[in-house]
């Protein structure tokens, strides 16, 4: 029997595939999203690619684009560290390396006849935005939609067009807010949690999807539960330092999971002894 | 019809189930307020004589920053309560509040509720553990944006 570690099983998804950039464009101040082609680029929402800056490294970043689309992946990127930053300066027509894509996804099918609670925080919305792509274009699979989104300020507001655009729709329900903001804003001011209070769904027969700063996704996912919703049908999108992305190295590791080939998005009931110890 | 302004306290969320007399009570010291959108329900360092509860309408929390101009830290809305300063001495608002649209309230006289309060240990008590809710959701907040979650490394 063929062993499912074999060197031939491994060999190919840790060699990168040259793709290149298409488009670029800067969402805000130290964010980018790179179109990219090269091939078909079938993947789930939720997972995440590795993408190389040849010569200075690889990085895990998830999709942020439209899953109908399999000739161009999109990827938004956050200029944090050296790698991420020599991503987000690449041009268009420069190669870029791709691994993958890795990682299970959001629970799309899990969520169809559910409303669906989409809360996103900061750069956040970018692995989440692949599943609102979907969800959107299946609306009739769904019950209510809600999505919540939190960013700092109003300049950092990702995707503000698209946003803007799916506030108009009459049937998803979107609220933005922001944790300060210039007197010229109108818009809603305090943490994406307080959001949770005032926002209308059937407790008993919802999904959420969490994506955003750990600390947040916490603190939302506990208000779910004190709303009725059950653990097991609240979903995080995990964030670790991966390399492999298969679960070999264990760069990833959580606990007794591996983010890469486990996660990224794990339901709430499998993280939460997990996810408020701090020696993990 | 007009409302009475005891049935209006009585159908606020911030007094959902409040016993019938502590709703008289709290009638008491109780009225109708109306502000424009950009009009300040108070400003900074001015007297905390009176809180309001929105019924209608969003307000600004704002604080003051020579350099920044007016910053909201928070925004509140329909069922919200808005002060809490008039809780503990000295009695002063530490933000300004300012209607972002029309806003439609119940507003207190603090120290009229202050005064029954302290009569009526129970009308306190009831009130305290209304007020307690908001006030440690707004600390949790607070320590949230304090910790810029969305930074660099967030």
């Amino acid at each position: 029997m063929a062993d499912a570690f074999s060197a031939a099983s491994i060999a190919d998804p840790m060699i990168p595939r040259v793709a290149r950039v298409v488009k670029r464009r800067r969402e805000i101040a130290d964010v980018v999203t790179l179109e990219i082609e090269g091939g078909a680029f079938d993947f789930a929402p939720g997972q995440f690619n590795m993408l190389t800056a040849f010569g200075v490294g690889e990085a895990a970043i998830s999709v942020s684009g439209d899953p109908a689309n399999s000739a161009r992946l999109v990827h938004t990127i956050r200029a944090v560290g050296a790698v991420s930053r020599a991503l987000t300066e690449l041009h268009v027509g420069e190669p870029i390396g791709l691994r993958g894509p890795f990682g299970r996804g959001w629970p799309m099918q899990e969520a169809e006849g559910s409303d669906v609670i989409v809360v996103a925080g900061g750069l956040g919305l970018a692995p989440l935005r692949p599943a609102l792509y979907r969800l959107f274009a299946e609306r009739e699979k769904y019950g209510r939609i809600l999505l919540l989104f939190g960013a700092r300020s109003p300049a950092d507001i990702l995707f503000r067009d698209e946003l803007e655009a799916w506030r108009g729709r009459l049937d998803i329900e979107v609220v933005a807010t922001v944790d300060h903001a210039r007197g010229d804003w109108r818009g809603n001011v305090g943490v994406v949690t307080t959001l949770l209070s005032r926002a209308q769904f059937s407790a008993s027969n919802a999904l959420a999807m969490l994506c955003g700063p750990e600390i947040m996704m916490r603190f939302v996912a506990n208000a779910l539960l004190e709303r009725g919703v059950a653990q097991e049908r609240v979903y995080l999108s995990m964030e670790r330092n991966m390399k492999c992305a298969i679960g070999w190295c264990g760069h990833c590791q959580f606990g007794p999971v591996f983010i890469c080939r486990d996660g990224p998005v794990f339901p709430y009931s499998q993280l939460r002894g997990l996810i408020a110890k701090k020696e993990i | 019809m007009i409302e009475s302004i005891e049935h209006i306290v009585k159908e606020h969320r911030f007094f959902a189930g409040m016993d019938a007399g502590f709703v008289a009570l709290v009638s008491g010291c109780a009225k109708n307020a109306r502000f424009d959108p950009g009009q300040y329900l108070f400003h900074e360092s001015d007297s905390a004589d009176w809180f309001f509860l929105l019924r209608n309408g969003s307000v600004a929390i704002e604080l003051r920053d020579p350099a920044r101009g007016a910053v909201t830290v928070q925004t509140l809305h329909e069922g919200d309560l808005c002060g809490l300063s008039w809780l503990v001495p000295p009695y002063r608002w530490t933000y300004d509040a300012r209607a972002i649209d029309l806003v439609r309230a119940i507003a207190v006289d603090a120290a009229c509720l202050r005064r029954k309060s302290e009569a009526d240990p129970r009308l306190g008590y009831d009130m305290m553990k209304r007020f307690m809710p908001p006030l440690v959701e707004r600390l949790q907040a607070a320590r949230m944006q304090m910790i810029d979650i969305y930074g660099a490394h967030g």
